[in-house]
């Protein structure tokens, strides 16, 4: 584990120091701190800060205007349940609560376990299969109440045995 | 013989759908050896409701199937590659040779359709330059660079009539010509591919299914305004496409059509893709420029606009996807060609992603002037459920609500505004009887506003008052007064917002109040939903037939409406439910339901 947490911070110091000066490359390189991190620690917004020479409240600003970048950790299943309008007019608002009772947390939030995060986003653009939940990369379409609940076991059930 | 190909329909909606396991499947039927067979993937053939699709192709004639698993896809293989005898329970589409005829089950899908943007989507692999060549890919460019100046390929796109897709309709030619007009050191060509509006997904399916037609059409239009660097700036939350793009841009530079002196024109132009990091007014020009350049995504005043100063403040050219993909096309069958399709004054053809109620949900081109009916009817074989139509959402949270009594409109950048809705980007969302239109105004609201970037004070506070009545009023709390005070607001933030955002973000409310005025009052005045929608205005009950008593709903429930003996059909007491809603998610049976 220690190794690669590492790994991963090397990963990225490479690319800070890859980094060549063009403008335009804060977004990018807080895109590789996040695949890297799982998240922007704060520790992660000071190199960028020192060696872009922008400061540090500026890259603080560009970070809370846009909803891809986050500040705490993820849970390692992230699941996105889909609000775009073909997911709303079947019923996506059952599908959250459905979610969010099974799971003990509200959108936006990280299970106490770690093993689960629930957002909801705008457009997963699967829209003839809505209402549509996303679990890491892989998608979940025509869902009930109830499908969703088995689908959140079954995941729960595999993230335990690893 | 002909050799046969098997081509998989791999689109993120064929993915979704299953489409990887009946591929891994074919593929270990295909490395049995017993035939030989050409396997492939293609991008979305826009049947996403009968995905995963599976074509077999033997010269010209095509045969697709829907709804394929991987056992399914094991008999296609046996029955139809193998043994030359279709399955003919699950054809959905069937073609012999480009001009013949046309059968399938979901062949009316295709009737009203005109492919020009989507016309290699769904018939050749994505990700290889060749087929994109082999289907006449390239050619319009090499025609750009060795046969046309600068300004007849602006005089051909302007004779085309082609208008700009994202929603605004701006002719193309005119926006190009004034690009070109400006000197400067560096220009840039754009392309807008950060599709943020939910129910919106044609520029996805380009992306995913033919990235070449864009690179192509980008790369003309540098020809035609001088520019030698491009950007594309698409959605984060669109990896496939991102990933096509990026073998086609490699593959693109191998072949000399981008880079160095394009293919001995002494023309240098390279195109760069710039994720976007989830921001719906980033779809806005000017503040997708100040995204690129790594800051806030906010909008700016225009003038000056982009052709004089744009992106780092140079003359850029911005399109969309959908624009760009249509210029190859024009350039190689000509102007005159395109005019012909459409109407007066909007030519060619609309992508439109049909979703919602309809039964028929997926993607669709077809020429401009079709009516709405014929677009939800005819292309989307009527509403789910033999339903009652009532009306269509289009053009996104920033379009507008068209009732089912105008919907003989026909769809083009002259009709549309004309019932206060804009055509917007192509989304076309379908509402039955049982959507309300208080509710569904109230959700799109909801979303521009969290979407506000915050710069215009009625925008971000204006929006906000709106949302706050609408809210009430889905609960049975609204006040007489309170319509007057939408239609003030609305008019307001439409009148004082900078940028296209706020200045359409009224439009749901404005257009469902227009047309459905009867179903606000009846929310303000008798604290009635009539499409049954609204929660805190509905009866729950429980479907007898489904109810199994396991006695969830009854634990869920936080005021003790629910009763019944375990194991026996439970009943609700509408008196005391306080309309939560926590019941209908925890029932496993899908057993409750509103009136």
């Amino acid at each position: 584990m220690a190794t690669e947490t590492t790994n991963r911070q090397e990963d990225f110091t490479y690319r800070l120091w890859r980094y060549d000066g063009q403008p335009g490359e804060l977004i990018p390189l807080l895109q590789s701190a996040q695949d890297h991190f799982g998240y922007i620690p704060r520790r992660a917004i000071s190199y960028i800060a020192s060696v872009t020479g922008i400061p540090e409240s500026e890259v603080y600003g560009v970070i809370t205007f846009y909803s891809q970048f986050r500040l705490r950790p993820m849970g390692k299943y992230v699941i996105r349940a889909c609000a775009g309008t073909a997911c709303h007019v079947s019923g996506a608002s059952s599908i959250l609560d459905a979610i969010q009772d099974e799971l003990g947390v509200e959108s936006g939030e990280t299970t106490e376990d770690g093993l689960f995060t629930l957002t909801s986003v705008a457009c997963l653009g699967c829209c003839s299969l809505a209402p549509v939940v996303m679990v890491n990369d892989e998608t979940f379409g025509r869902l009930t109440p109830a499908s969703v609940r088995k689908v959140v076991k079954e995941i729960a059930r595999r993230g335990d045995k690893q | 013989m002909v050799m046969k190909r098997i081509l998989v329909g791999m689109g993120t909606c064929g993915l979704s759908a299953g489409a990887q396991k009946v591929y891994d499947r074919l593929e270990e039927l295909a490395d049995e050896g017993t035939a030989e067979v050409e396997l492939s993937r293609t991008g979305c053939i826009g049947m996403c409701y009968r995905e995963p699709l599976v074509e077999v192709r033997e010269g010209e004639s095509r045969i697709i199937y829907g709804d394929v698993d991987a056992e399914l896809a094991e008999q296609i293989y046996r029955t139809h590659v193998l043994g030359d005898e279709e399955v003919s329970d699950s054809v959905v589409y069937r073609q012999e040779g480009p001009d013949g005829e046309i059968g399938g089950s979901e062949s009316s899908y295709h009737i009203l359709q005109k492919r020009i943007v989507l016309r290699n989507c769904g018939t050749i692999d994505p990700e290889s330059i060749k087929e994109y060549e082999s289907a006449g890919g390239y050619q319009a460019l090499r025609k750009a660079l060795e046969d046309m100046t600068s300004e007849e390929i602006i005089d051909e796109v302007k004779a085309s009539g082609l208008r700009g897709r994202g929603g605004a309709g701006f002719p193309t030619g005119l926006k190009w010509s004034f690009a070109a007009a400006n000197e400067a050191d560096t220009k840039y060509v754009v392309c807008n591919a950060d599709e943020g509006d939910p129910g919106a997904f044609m520029d996805r399916s380009v992306l995913e299914g033919d990235p070449h037609s864009v690179l192509e059409g980008m790369i003309i239009c540098a020809r035609a305004i001088g520019a030698d660097q491009g950007y594309i700036y698409c959605r984060a939350e669109y990896p496939l496409a991102i990933r096509r793009l990026n073998v086609a841009i490699a593959a693109a530079r191998e072949k000399g059509y981008l880079g160095e002196d394009i293919l001995g024109s002494g023309i240098d132009f390279d195109i760069r893709i710039k994720q976007g990091a989830g921001a719906f007014v980033c779809g806005e020009e000017t503040a997708l420029f100040a995204s690129i350049e790594g800051r806030r995504g906010m909008p700016r005043l225009r003038p000056p606009f982009p052709a004089e100063k744009g992106l780092w403040g140079k003359p850029t050219n911005n399109n969309n996807v959908e624009t760009y993909a249509n210029v190859p096309w024009i350039l190689t069958r000509g102007a005159d060609e395109y005019a012909k399709i459409g109407t007066e004054k909007s030519k060619g053809t609309k992508v439109f992603a049909l979703a919602g109620k309809v039964r028929r949900g997926g993607l669709a081109e077809v020429p401009m002037g079709t009516t709405i009916r014929e677009l939800v009817f005819d292309v989307g074989g009527g509403i789910k459920q033999g339903r009652d139509f009532k009306a269509v959402q289009i053009g996104g949270p920033s379009g507008g609500c068209i009732p089912e009594e105008l919907a003989d409109i026909p769809v083009d950048f002259e009709s549309i505004p004309e019932t206060g809705a804009i055509m917007g980007s192509g989304g076309l969302v379908v509402m039955d009887d049982t959507t309300c239109m208080v509710e569904i105004a109230r959700f799109f609201l909801d979303f521009t506003q969290k979407e506000s970037c915050g710069k215009c004070t009625f925008c971000r506070i204006g929006t906000l008052r709106m949302l706050e009545i609408l809210e009430r009023l889905t609960k049975g709390e609204g006040e007489p007064e309170d319509m007057e005070k939408l239609s003030r607001l609305g008019e307001q933030i439409k009148q004082s917002s900078l940028c296209g955002l706020g200045q359409t973000a009224p439009n749901p409310v404005l257009t469902t109040m227009r047309y459905f005025e009867d179903e606000y009052r009846a929310h303000i005045e008798e604290d009635r939903c009539p499409a049954g929608s609204c929660l805190a205005l509905v009866d729950f009950h429980i479907d007898p037939e489904k109810c199994v008593g396991c006695t969830l709903c009854a634990k869920s429930c936080p005021v003790e409406a629910i009763s019944g003996e375990p194991k026996e059909p439970h009943e609700i007491d509408n008196s005391v439910c306080v309309r939560c809603g926590k019941c209908i998610s925890s029932c496993n049976f899908d057993a409750i339901y509103k009136s």
